[in-house]
């Protein structure tokens, strides 16, 4: 009878998904431009875009402008796609993240094309997004993305991309 | 530059984030706006590639076609934008300046229509396409 290995500490098994999310998102300019950051439930992300002045694009209302609400979508979008690729191989073991400071992560999807659907102006607060990926093929994925602020019922925004994958080596 | 270009220009600046990407007006008349974006390392996208994120030029794209918007002869007192959706048809070359041209071709009551094109120093082929649709906020 052989026995199951004993399953991986929990502390492990989250300290090494963090790190590698850290990875993806910290490695990104624009991104940490923005000021966007990202929590984790397990594999499900949630995008957060934390209010600054630098984001609004109609000083009078105020509003955020329509140009930074667009980027937030698409960083979450990129992102989530990334994390969905990266997911089954990290868990596998075949990512090597033995040096979680190194991580060596593949190439980030690429924009075909991002549709924005403005719903109501942006507001001078935190903005929150959760991408749906409803298509992910070997080289094409189409996202979906909703964009929220004060409640969750009332979207902003929303948008639907399409993206070309990178390639898995052999 | 002139005076009229000098005050669209100041427009422009008084927009906190088209200021934070370094967004210049090049040209504002007409229904058609002109505004270049250079190259800096905060606009990055892709670490590997040094090549712009999407979102940058998305942003781009947007206050150039509202710009394009309020410059129309109708004279819209203001506006925000309704729907734009962006074709990304190559990567831009990483250091050149992004230049985008938007135009509006048609405004109702209600709302405008816009077209817009980026391209970075090589002319032959855009990075990005736009088409949008933008609310009309009275008129002045």
């Amino acid at each position: 009878m052989t026995r199951r290995p004993a399953p991986e500490p929990v502390q492990i098994v989250k300290q090494r998904r963090d790190a590698v999310l850290r990875a993806l998102v910290e490695g990104v300019p624009y991104v940490q431009f923005m000021g966007i950051t990202f929590e984790r439930r397990g594999d499900e992300l949630t995008g957060i875009m934390p209010y600054k002045d630098d984001l609004i694009g109609n000083p009078i209302l105020p509003a955020l402008h329509g140009g930074a609400t667009a980027a937030f979508l698409e960083v979450t979008a990129i992102i989530t796609l990334s994390w969905a690729f990266i997911w089954e191989d990290m868990e596998s073991g075949a990512l090597d993240v033995s040096d979680l400071s190194h991580v060596h992560l593949p190439r980030l999807p690429k924009t075909i094309d991002f549709t924005v659907d403005y719903l109501r102006s942006g507001l001078p607060r935190d903005a929150y997004a959760r991408a749906r990926i409803n298509r992910s093929g070997r080289r094409y994925a189409s996202v979906h993305v909703e964009g929220w602020q004060d409640n969750r019922e009332r979207m902003f925004a929303q948008a639907t991309g399409h993206f070309v994958m990178p390639q898995r080596k052999g | 530059m002139t005076d009229k270009l000098k005050q669209a220009n100041q427009f422009i600046r008084a927009l906190p984030h088209a200021r934070a990407l370094g967004m210049e007006l090049q040209s504002l008349e007409m229904g058609t706006a002109i505004i270049s974006m250079p190259y800096a390392e905060r606009l990055i996208g892709d670490p590997k590639t040094g090549v712009v994120h999407g979102g940058a030029v998305s942003a781009l794209m947007d206050t150039a076609c509202g710009a394009a918007v309020m410059s129309h002869p109708s004279n819209p007192a203001g506006t925000a934008t309704i729907d734009l959706r962006i074709e990304y048809l190559r990567a831009a070359t990483p250091g050149q300046t992004i230049t985008t041209e938007a135009t509006c071709y048609h405004v109702t009551r209600s709302v405008a229509f816009v077209r817009a094109t980026a391209h970075d120093e090589d002319r032959a082929t855009p990075v990005a396409m736009a088409t949008g649709t933008f609310t009309v906020e009275g008129r002045k």
